[in-house]
């Protein structure tokens, strides 16, 4: 076995795994209504492009993608839009967010997208019809996967990671799935790397899952030709979070992610084996994502275990078919106990992101008992594993000190609640520091706000300013116009100004024209400049490309301004003189 | 004789020292004064970088700028609703005055202008006021706001004629929603998601009924 | 956030701050049990008076602040200060000596701090060492190790008699004798070690005692270590750089030195090292720190031991060392994941780290 590498810290709470893990994958029944909210991935929600009444099958796209960072979604169950509206989603906040709702026909009417062979396929057909399936990351982050297939136009990519360390407790999804479905992951994982041009493939995984390792020793001595990146297969010792991506990386590669890097800075992409299974399905088979794979589990489920379930089955159905003893539940989770968050009622639907759901009874997750002041004992940083200093970064969070918890890298903080769980004064520091986080995000998107809207300010009074001074070109024209009417006619001796005074004036004029011409110079050069900056940000698409070009309009907007007075002093002079 | 008044007597003598140590750095303070003057007044920009740009002129400025200027030549920092307690906090924090309470109606949640384009009769006067050109239409067509240039700054709502311009309050999305700060030692922290009064009622009748 | 906690589920995690505290508590059983049969009922005495003060002037605080009082009191760290400064004090002490040492702990080291987790200093130690200053007298004055059983024990009415105060600060001079540490600091310069050892300058069973009373406080020490209410980091590091130099003095002078032994259970060495330096809110945060600090402490108190004018040291190393914390602390900051060092908590220079969102 290879030789595994560390980070610091991390946990060992009690696993819970062993309930939902022991039942086989089963499928949920089919839905008779889903609910599929337009925002189930990280970025821009998509576009609905059904109308109620329409008739749909199942993976038939009902939205479609908007921008770069954004995914189609599909139905997930043959029937009739009943209406586009506002419902409940799964979110710590509890608050509603707009879905298509369908009413199902019982039918489960299929729609494929055309199969592919992703060997013989180009990368851009590849690319696009992850795209099209609505292919996310299922591991929690939800980012589109097109996106991390399409990195290695941008970055050399050596290693794929595929994240099946699965360290959450109670969390079994990988674990199950694995054991049925190996070859698909492996399948998969040979897709992407073969997308991303990673030379090798590491499987990590937690040693407390000897059926899935053996199922993947399986399928890895079954499948594969010569061409194919070769596949290692890395047991690591279980301990939270090895299954964070950072963490992982740094375990079987060695790697740091550099702060505010991804990955693919370092040459790794990393994977979760749900996402590798949907994108070979999606290739081979032209099923869009349509489905999921969730665990089930908490005392207050009868028959946990993990259910391949159509994505917008509401909560409650899904807990109905596990048995769920209502009476008895205290809270709801989805995600892990750790990083996932509660629920506040179970009307509301499974989305991309849900891996679990736990329906926990008061013994089992009792509720947290109130905050204690900081001892500074320092349990939160023997157990963070970016290496950071909770206690630091709580008194920073507390005192909305932002300049200073950004000093002490609140950023590379992972948000893995580590820090919460050992901490004896109960201090629910994770949420401090995602308040922290979302305060400094905030603050700094309102700073671009306003800056945008003075930006615009300034463009109109740009726009102002170049309108009088080109209405005072025009009066001096005019005025130039009539002088040399009157001279051509030979009346120009009645305005003979005295010697001494002409000579003053004439001195003041050519100052101000020596000052407008230096002024015009200055203007010409913005305008480069913004045009410059705009050229670059549109090339590179960093940067607020918006703002650039308002920024450019009023330097063009100045230069005219300075243009006109430069003529509107020259016409004054010839007046003048 | 007056050497002796000066070294027999420590307190005029001490005063001398003073009167010439400060004479000497006095001296050298005003050199370095004219030495290294800072011509444009960079605290300008500052204030103006902490105002929030609406350009509302509740402040009686016409403008953010202008009242940055104000502020650095002795203004009370107290008159921008938009900004309300934070950014007084941030200008006391830059200019080291004290923190005062908000001069008018603090400005509530964040808002934006919707023009009744049926009522709208295109007169161009509410274009005209919108201070960063965030409305869009002809004389005698019906105007429109682009939302996401609005600032909220109520500047078209008086020189419309017919009155049909409206603050909304602007649409919040989940992508707005913030981690709620914990409530710090000896509370206990309710998860989000579940507000206090969900705990008791709703969520449980949704979970147990 | 973490709807998982390690109290409610690990068995081996101490959970609570306030069973932390009450941890150390237990832990110190063994040092006060062997104290108190040493040294006699006044070690019982003085302990229990401290704790009745320590939780009246927590409770009066906690009023006074408008805080919940039982909440606070349940977190145990008055208790825990009042055991450590009563276990510091001599046996018997005067109730007003307790009072002050117990006000200058509770009210002016924690609360007028900003209460718990917000005291750069050792509240217990803040009390002892403004004793010690103040009244020199009476905290010098330890009862000879006459035994709990012994006739010459004073019974416990001549006790309660003391602590009224009503006899003096001085006590009967049947009572009295010095610690091992002061008659060896007191010994004239002409005097070799061994010369002075053998004129018995101590009473008798002297050393067996302190002797025994500091292993005892180890025993209670382990017993925190085994629970993992401290880390091994500070006491091993105090008690690596006493014994360190401790070894390297007698190496160097035996005639004038005490041996490394007598340095590690003569005194107060390992109550300090798990008792006093551990207290986590005045200690060094990371883990490289807080061996800095521990040795820091046992470099100190070996300076003060040999070259200052205290037989003992421990309360002034530890409140020395306390001031360092935030310069320990500064300079060993752990590397974060995804940085080529630490960075101090101050801004790098704007080229090297670029933010990319």
């Amino acid at each position: 076995m290879a030789r595994h590498f560390d980070f610091p810290g991390g946990i060992h709470p009690p696993a819970r795994k062993q309930r939902s893990a022991e039942a086989p994958l089963r499928s949920a029944p089919l839905p008779s209504r889903v609910v599929l909210p337009l925002q189930q991935h990280i970025g821009t929600p998509a576009e609905p492009c059904v109308s109620p009444g329409q008739y749909v099958r199942t993976g038939e796209r009902i939205a479609i993608a908007q921008g770069m960072v954004s995914t189609d979604i599909h139905a997930s169950i043959s029937g009739w839009v009943r209406s586009i509206e506002s419902h409940p989603v799964p979110h710590p906040s509890g608050e509603r967010a707009s879905c298509i709702v369908i009413d199902g026909d019982d039918k489960d009417e299929w729609q494929r997208l055309p199969v592919l062979n992703w060997r013989q396929s180009h990368h851009a057909e590849l690319i696009e019809r992850l795209r099209h399936a609505g292919i996310v990351g299922l591991g929690g982050a939800t980012f589109p996967a097109q996106i991390k297939a399409a990195i290695g136009e941008h970055h050399r990519i050596d290693s794929l990671v595929v994240n099946a360390a699965e360290c959450e407790p109670y969390i079994t999804t990988d674990d199950v799935m694995l054991r049925t479905h190996a070859d698909d992951v492996v399948e998969g994982a040979r897709l992407m790397a073969h997308l991303c041009g990673a030379e090798r493939i590491l499987i990590g995984i937690e040693d407390d899952k000897p059926e899935a390792i053996n199922a993947l020793e399986a399928s890895l001595r079954a499948s594969g030709t010569d061409d194919d990146a070769p596949i290692a297969l890395r047991v690591i010792a279980t301990r939270y979070p090895s299954g964070g991506e950072k963490q992982l990386i740094k375990r079987l590669l060695n790697r740091e992610v550099p702060s505010r890097g991804l990955p693919a800075d370092i040459g790794v992409l990393c994977h979760n084996p749900g996402t590798l299974r949907a994108a070979v399905q999606a290739v081979r088979e032209g099923r869009p994502m349509v489905s999921r794979v969730v665990t089930l589990t908490g005392a207050a489920v009868n028959r946990p275990g993990n259910v391949e379930a159509r994505l917008g089955s509401l909560m409650c159905d899904l807990l109905a078919a596990a048995e769920l003893r209502e009476a008895e539940v205290s809270r709801l989770i989805m995600g892990g106990p750790l990083m996932g968050f509660e629920l506040s009622h179970t009307e509301i639907p499974l989305v991309k992101a849900s891996n679990c759901l736990i329906a926990a009874t008061q013994d089992e997750l009792p509720t947290a008992p109130p905050e204690q002041p900081c001892i500074r004992c320092g349990a939160c940083e023997t157990a963070c594993p970016a290496g950071l200093l909770p206690q630091q970064l709580y008194w920073y969070a507390r005192s909305h000190d932002h300049d200073k918890a950004e000093l002490f890298n609140l950023f590379d903080c992972i948000e893995c609640g580590a820090c919460d769980f050992v901490c004896p004064s109960h201090i629910p520091l994770a949420q401090y520091f995602r308040a922290a986080k979302d305060e400094i995000r905030f603050r700094r998107h309102e700073a671009l706000k306003a800056e945008h809207a003075r930006h615009r300010f300034e463009l109109r009074q740009a726009r102002m300013e170049r309108e009088a001074a080109e209405k005072e070109a025009r009066r001096q024209a005019r005025k130039a116009a009539i002088r040399r009417r009157s001279q051509d006619q030979g009346l120009s001796e009645d305005s003979q100004p005295t010697e001494t005074t002409d000579n003053a004036a004439n001195a003041v004029m050519e100052d101000d024209i020596k000052t407008l011409r230096i002024a015009q110079a200055a203007a010409r050069a913005a305008v480069k400049k913004a045009e410059k900056a705009l050229a670059r940000a549109s090339e590179t698409g960093e940067g607020d490309i918006d703002d650039l070009e308002v920024q450019l309009a009023t330097a063009r907007e100045n230069l005219r301004t300075t243009e006109s007075r430069l003529s509107a002093a020259r016409e004054a002079r010839e007046n003048a003189s | 004789m007056l050497d002796h008044l000066i070294l027999d007597n420590g307190i005029v003598l001490a005063i001398l020292t003073l009167a010439g140590l400060s004479a000497v750095f006095g001296a050298l303070l005003g050199f370095a004064g004219e030495r290294f003057r800072v011509d444009d007044d960079p605290v300008v920009e500052q204030i103006d970088a902490l105002l929030p740009q609406t350009q509302c002129g509740q402040c009686g400025y016409p403008g953010c700028k202008p009242y940055a200027r104000a502020i650095s030549e002795g203004d009370g920092i107290n008159k921008c609703p938009p900004g309300g307690d934070s950014t007084i906090r941030d200008l006391a924090d830059l200019l080291g005055r004290d923190v005062q309470p908000l001069d008018g109606d603090a400005e509530t949640a964040p808002r934006v202008a919707y023009i009744r384009e049926e009522e709208c009769i295109g007169c161009t006067k509410c274009i005209q006021a919108c201070p960063v050109d965030a409305i869009l239409g002809a004389a005698r067509h019906m105007h429109t706001v682009i939302a996401d240039e609005c600032t909220g700054c109520d500047l078209c709502i008086d020189p419309c004629p017919v009155d049909c311009i409206d603050m909304l309050p602007r649409p919040r999305s989940l992508e707005d929603w913030q981690w709620p700060f914990p409530e710090g030692p000896g509370k206990r922290t309710p998860a989000p998601g579940l507000i206090a009064t969900d705990r008791s009622s709703p969520a449980h009748e949704a979970i147990h009924g | 956030m973490s709807l998982m906690h390690a109290e409610q589920t690990a068995i081996r995690h101490p959970g609570d701050s306030g069973r932390l505290m009450a941890w150390v508590a237990i832990a110190t059983l063994p040092g006060i049990i062997t104290l108190t049969w040493h040294f006699g009922w006044g070690v019982i005495t003085n302990i229990l008076l401290a704790i009745l003060m320590g939780w009246s002037l927590e409770a009066t605080v906690m009023r006074l602040r408008r805080r919940p009082i039982v909440a606070t009191l349940r977190d145990n760290s008055a208790l825990v200060t009042a055991i450590l400064l009563g276990a510091s004090l001599p046996p018997a002490s005067p109730w007003w000596l307790l009072l002050v040492g117990m006000i200058a702990a509770i009210i002016v080291a924690k609360h007028l701090f900003g209460g718990l987790g917000h005291n750069p200093f050792n509240p217990a130690m803040v009390g002892y060492a403004l004793l010690l200053i103040s009244f020199p007298v009476p905290m010098t004055q330890w009862t000879a190790p006459l035994g709990l059983l012994s006739s010459q024990a004073p019974s416990l009415s001549d006790i309660v008699f003391h602590i009224t105060g009503l006899s003096g600060t001085t006590l009967p001079d049947t009572w009295t004798g010095a610690t091992a540490l002061d008659a060896f600091k007191n010994k004239p310069e002409t005097v070799m070690a061994s010369e002075f050892w053998a004129t018995s300058p101590l009473p008798e069973g002297a050393r067996t005692a302190w002797y025994s009373v500091s292993l005892a406080w180890l025993a209670g020490g382990m017993l925190l270590l085994y629970q993992r209410i401290i880390g091994w980091q500070i006491p091993a590091a105090m008690l690596g750089s006493v014994l360190l130099a401790a070894t390297v003095l007698y190496a160097v002078d035996p005639s004038h030195h005490g041996s490394p032994l007598f340095h590690l259970l003569g005194g107060a060495t390992l109550f300090g090292a798990f008792f006093i330096a551990t207290d986590p809110v005045s200690a060094a945060t990371s883990r490289r720190g807080k061996l800095f600090y521990g040795a820091g402490i046992g470099l100190l108190i070996m300076l003060i031991r040999t070259s200052g004018g205290y037989p003992d040291a421990v309360a002034f190393a530890v409140l020395l060392m306390n001031f360092t914390v935030p310069f320990i602390d500064y300079y060993t900051q752990p590397r974060a994941q995804g940085h080529s060092r630490p960075n101090h908590g101050i801004k790098p220079p704007p080229s090297s780290n670029e933010d990319r969102r």
